[in-house]
């Protein structure tokens, strides 16, 4: 590989520090190689968590209950409230408790093959080994998963797997294990184990001779900046894919606390993998502020289709058989409407491009539960996903009992994230990061219910090992004063920031860029990229971030709670990282996953994978953002032992 | 479609508070109150004013941190729907539209429309947990519950923890958010070994910050989870227990 574009420079090679030998036994020997802290030590020990979602909840809780001495911080008024509640599909396990020949290696398989091959194989197992005890603790600890009559646990299938392996409360997964972590980690606040700080935001990163000692954070209610140090940070802050604007991603989710870090010295791993769902909610208005997800898990019953004539007016249930295309069924008989997310949603905006799409604006198509109620009757249907039909009635005032649903593509997840390698550590010692502001399980796509297992099992598994490891050799070392050149810098730059965006005095309130920007994204960094696409993407990017340190509006004062200067602060971030999603889906040159480089596909139009160049992590440095960016490319090779490269064919 | 919002507005948590009138344009019937209020400060905004503080984070009615009154009533008019999820369809073209904060003692104002129902968490700190170390818990599968014991279950859990049963209550009393919970880990056999001491803990912390309940019933109108009126009587009934057989599990 050549780093061949302007303001692209080679980096260096990076090391994911991985157990050597074969990779399915690599988590037990890591473990065993590991160091640790010996219990009356703990405490001596702080430990920095920011965010409080499944993974952010249970690091703080687990490290806690280890005994160390824990500052969890959040942004919303009460743990319970991290996006992580916003799950609905549900959360999966290798359990392999049925008889549909399900096993870890089954796990690894999809997962890596799902993810195609762009994420690394030894964290698949990972996922896959500590799975079980997942769900066990989730149980154990106030989590209600759907049981059988008999009393065992209930499973449901997902996309992109043929076996049943996705554990599920109704349509409210992520909301069960959410309150549950968060009550883990109350039980811990209560008993004086963890420091809480509610509404305040992390906004900068302490380095200090190169290792991260602490994070500056700015209080949401008095405006006041304060800096909290630690002996190690650990970033559980989220996904980033709300940079789209629309997204499925709740309005307050941001990339600031990475961005930040970046900013830091802490690499960005693949920026541009961005998983599009293929079931959110179309536009309807012009102040739609997101677009609702629907459950993945209602592609189960839900049949896709659109009109095989794009003229064809007649409401849905008027169109008879013959006129209706079931084009994932058409394409992929193997998987049909249960093909991965990336396929789908590709497919979905195939149709629509084409003048297939449905509804006023001709923007979606249908997910249809006529044959599924016909067969199994609208009680069960109802038992199944009555929650999210009530849900879809309220966001659209349709009742999909009767007519189809109308559903597409929306900015979902971010695949992409802060690089780490196996312990969880940034290129920043003493940064770790954990759940999706971290990059390394999904590759180029994430599998439907993959995703809390990956917050739950960094937080309550993997963070509570290898932090301590980073720590065992540390004993003694003091914090890093607040009266050190480090922290006072980091304090002088944050304030200074908030003084230079609110000094613009500009016309345009914050949200008029993330909508611009938002537009920008969709269009040229969206389902489908094209060189000449991103290129314009990047040149509208720098547009409008020059109009936004000329034009940009902030109402209100600093010393009380202003949601616009947050806001504000939280763009500024975006129009940075959206300018490097950009030239990292420019640089990469084939197709993959969600990335979808219209110029690289099969014969038979699929995404095609140049496994000869680009079997690897790209992970990013940037500088001189003041004037002309310059990007810093650095590589991680991967390469795959148990999960043998193939080319991924759903049909 | 157009809209008169006579909106709260109070600058600081002790400050007097007062209405502001505002006529707001090009609306959709099929946007939320919470859309509403976007569109409102934007217009706001580029007028040099300061637009109105509201929280809302997942805007599909599941992470709890939107809540307003809207026309006398908690989160809106169409019942057990959170504020995020009610449409602009409820109101007549041209209407007008009031909206304040949830109102109650318990929560004092921070500024304009929001409000810190932090009471609601130090319930939850109190008892609302589990003693489960991470990597001690038994098989899931090893204590059966059947089908419709963990259905029951997920009932009471369904509470997204929103307040607004608080702010609908002439008390001002949480006990259907906490019945919610008390109801919620009783039924499920690990938590259920805690039960005594866990409603001992969260009945009084309960009681020190919302008060007692006298059975108005209105917090189960407003409750956008649907959780049943029946939850309150968990509280009575747990407290009891525990008090008369003063047993835990
Ligand atoms: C609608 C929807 C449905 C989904 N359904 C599923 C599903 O069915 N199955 C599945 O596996 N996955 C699903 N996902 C994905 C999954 O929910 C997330 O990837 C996962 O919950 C992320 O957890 P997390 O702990 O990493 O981050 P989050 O839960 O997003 O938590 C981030 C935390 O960081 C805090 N934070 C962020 N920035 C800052 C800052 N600067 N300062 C202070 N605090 C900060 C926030 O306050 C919050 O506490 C879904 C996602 C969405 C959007
Ligand atoms: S019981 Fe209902 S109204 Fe009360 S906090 Fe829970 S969801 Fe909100
Ligand atoms: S914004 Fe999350 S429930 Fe309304």
């Amino acid at each position: 590989m050549t780093a061949k574009k302007a303001g692209v420079r080679p980096g260096t090679v990076l090391d994911p520090a991985e157990p050597d030998g074969p990779r399915d036994t690599a988590w037990q020997r890591a473990k065993d190689g590991y160091r640790i802290v010996s219990p009356l030590n703990r405490r001596k020990f702080s430990v920095i968590v920011v965010g409080t979602g499944l993974a952010g909840a249970g690091a703080a809780a687990t490290l806690a209950e280890l005994g160390y001495d824990v500052t969890s911080v959040t942004y919303h008024d009460t743990p319970r409230r991290a996006h992580s509640v916003a799950a609905q599909g549900g959360i999966n396990a290798a359990r392999a408790k049925k008889v549909d020949n399900d096993s870890i290696s089954r796990f690894v398989t999809d997962t890596v093959k799902g993810g195609d091959f762009r994420g690394r194989e030894s964290e698949a197992f990972r996922l896959a080994e500590e799975s079980a005890r997942v769900i066990d603790h989730m149980n154990a600890i106030g989590a209600p998963f759907a049981r059988e009559y008999g009393g065992s646990l209930n499973t449901r299938s997902f996309g992109g797997v043929q076996v049943s392996r996705t554990y599920y409360t109704r349509g409210q997964t992520g909301q069960q294990l959410q309150v549950a972590a968060a009550s883990d980690l109350a039980r811990q606040v209560r008993a004086g184990r963890v420091k809480q700080y509610v509404r305040h935001e992390m906004v900068d990163l302490i380095v200090k001779d190169g290792r991260a000692c602490g994070v500056v954070v700015r209080s949401l209610l008095t405006g006041e900046l304060k800096p909290l140090m630690a002996h190690a940070v650990v970033l559980a802050t989220g996904g980033y894919g709300n940079i789209y604007f629309r997204s499925t991603l709740a309005k307050n989710s941001n990339a600031s606390a990475s961005w930040r870090a970046h900013r830091r010295g802490a690499h960005m791993a693949m920026p541009s993998f961005i998983q599009f769902h293929p079931t959110a909610l179309p536009i309807s208005s012009e102040w739609q502020s997101k677009t609702i997800l629907m459950s993945e898990s209602l592609r189960n019953d839900g049949r896709i289709w659109v009109p095989k004539d794009p003229a064809d007016a007649r409401p849905a249930n008027d169109i008879p058989e013959e006129d209706r295309d079931y084009y994932l069924e058409r394409k992929y008989p193997a998987f049909g409407n249960l093909t991965p997310r990336d396929v789908a949603s590709r497919a979905a905006k195939e149709q629509i491009d084409s003048g297939h799409g449905v509804g006023p604006l001709k923007n979606s198509v249908y997910l249809d539960f006529r044959d599924a109620i016909a067969r199994l009757g609208k009680k069960e249907i109802a038992a199944r996903y009555g929650n999210l039909f009530h849900m879809y009635t309220d966001a659209t005032g349709e009742d999909p009992y009767t007519v189809p649903m109308r559903i597409a593509p929306g900015a979902h997840f971010t695949m992409g994230g802060l690089w780490a390698d196996y312990q969880l550590q940034t290129s920043i010692p003493g940064l770790f990061v954990a759940g999706e502001a971290g990059f390394s399980y999904h590759g180029a796509n994430r599998l439907g219910a993959n995703s809390l297992l990956s917050a739950c099992v960094d937080g309550f598994f993997t963070i509570p090992y290898t932090v301590p490891n980073y720590l065992a050799d540390k004993l003694g070392q003091e914090l890093v004063s607040t009266d050190d050149p480090a922290v006072t810098q980091a304090m002088e730059d944050s304030y200074a920031r908030f003084d230079r965006l609110l000094a613009i005095g500009g016309t345009r309130p914050p949200r008029d860029f993330h909508r611009d920007l938002g537009e920008v994204l969709y269009a040229g960094c969206g389902v489908a990229r094209t060189k000449k696409g991103l290129m314009e993407a990047i040149a509208k990017i720098r547009a409008i971030r020059a109009d936004f340190y000329r034009d940009l509006h902030i109402a209100g004062p600093v010393d009380r709670v202003n949601q616009e200067l947050e806001y504000a602060g939280r763009v500024e971030d975006y129009l940075e990282l959206a300018e490097l999603m950009c030239v990292d889906a420019l640089e990469r040159e084939e197709s993959c996953g969600a990335h979808f480089r219209e110029e690289y596909r099969s014969e038979t139009g699929e995404a095609k994978r140049d496994d000869s160049t680009w079997a690897a992590i790209l992970a990013w440095g940037t500088d001189s953002w003041e004037g002309t960016p310059a990007f810093i490319r650095h590589v991680e090779p991967l390469n795959f032992d148990a999960v043998p490269l193939v080319v991924r064919d759903y049909r | 479609m157009r809209l008169t919002v006579r909106v709260w507005r109070q600058a600081t948590p002790t400050g007097a508070g007062r209405f502001e009138t505002h006529s707001v344009e090009g609306l959709e019937p099929s946007m939320s109150v919470l859309e509403l209020l976007d569109k409102m400060n934007h217009d706001i905004a580029l007028e040099g004013g300061e637009p109105v503080v509201f929280e809302s984070d997942c805007r599909e009615g599941i992470c709890g941190a939107c809540g307003i009154v809207v026309n006398g009533r908690p989160h809106g008019p169409i019942k057990r729907t959170p504020a995020c999820h009610q449409r602009l369809s409820s109101f007549a073209d041209g209407s007008t539209v009031t909206i304040e904060p949830f109102r109650s003692g318990a929560y004092p104002v921070i500024g304009d429309l929001m409000v810190e129902r932090a009471g609601l968490t130090e319930i939850m700190q109190a008892g609302g947990h589990v003693q489960v170390a991470a990597g001690t818990a038994p098989e899931a599968d090893q204590d059966r519950i059947t089908y419709s014991e963990a259905e029951e279950a997920l009932d009471f859990a369904a509470c997204i923890g929103c307040g607004a049963c608080v702010a609908a209550c002439p008390n001002g009393s949480a006990n259907l958010f906490l019945g919610a919970k008390l109801a919620h880990l009783a039924k499920l056999p690990i938590p259920a070994a805690e039960r005594g001491s866990r409603a001992a803990a969260m009945v009084e912390e309960a009681d020190r910050i919302f008060g007692p309940c006298s059975l108005h019933g209105e917090c189960a109108e407003v409750c956008p989870a649907g959780i049943p009126l029946v939850a309150v009587s968990w509280v009575n009934r747990e407290r009891l227990r525990r008090g008369v057989l003063g047993r835990d599990s």
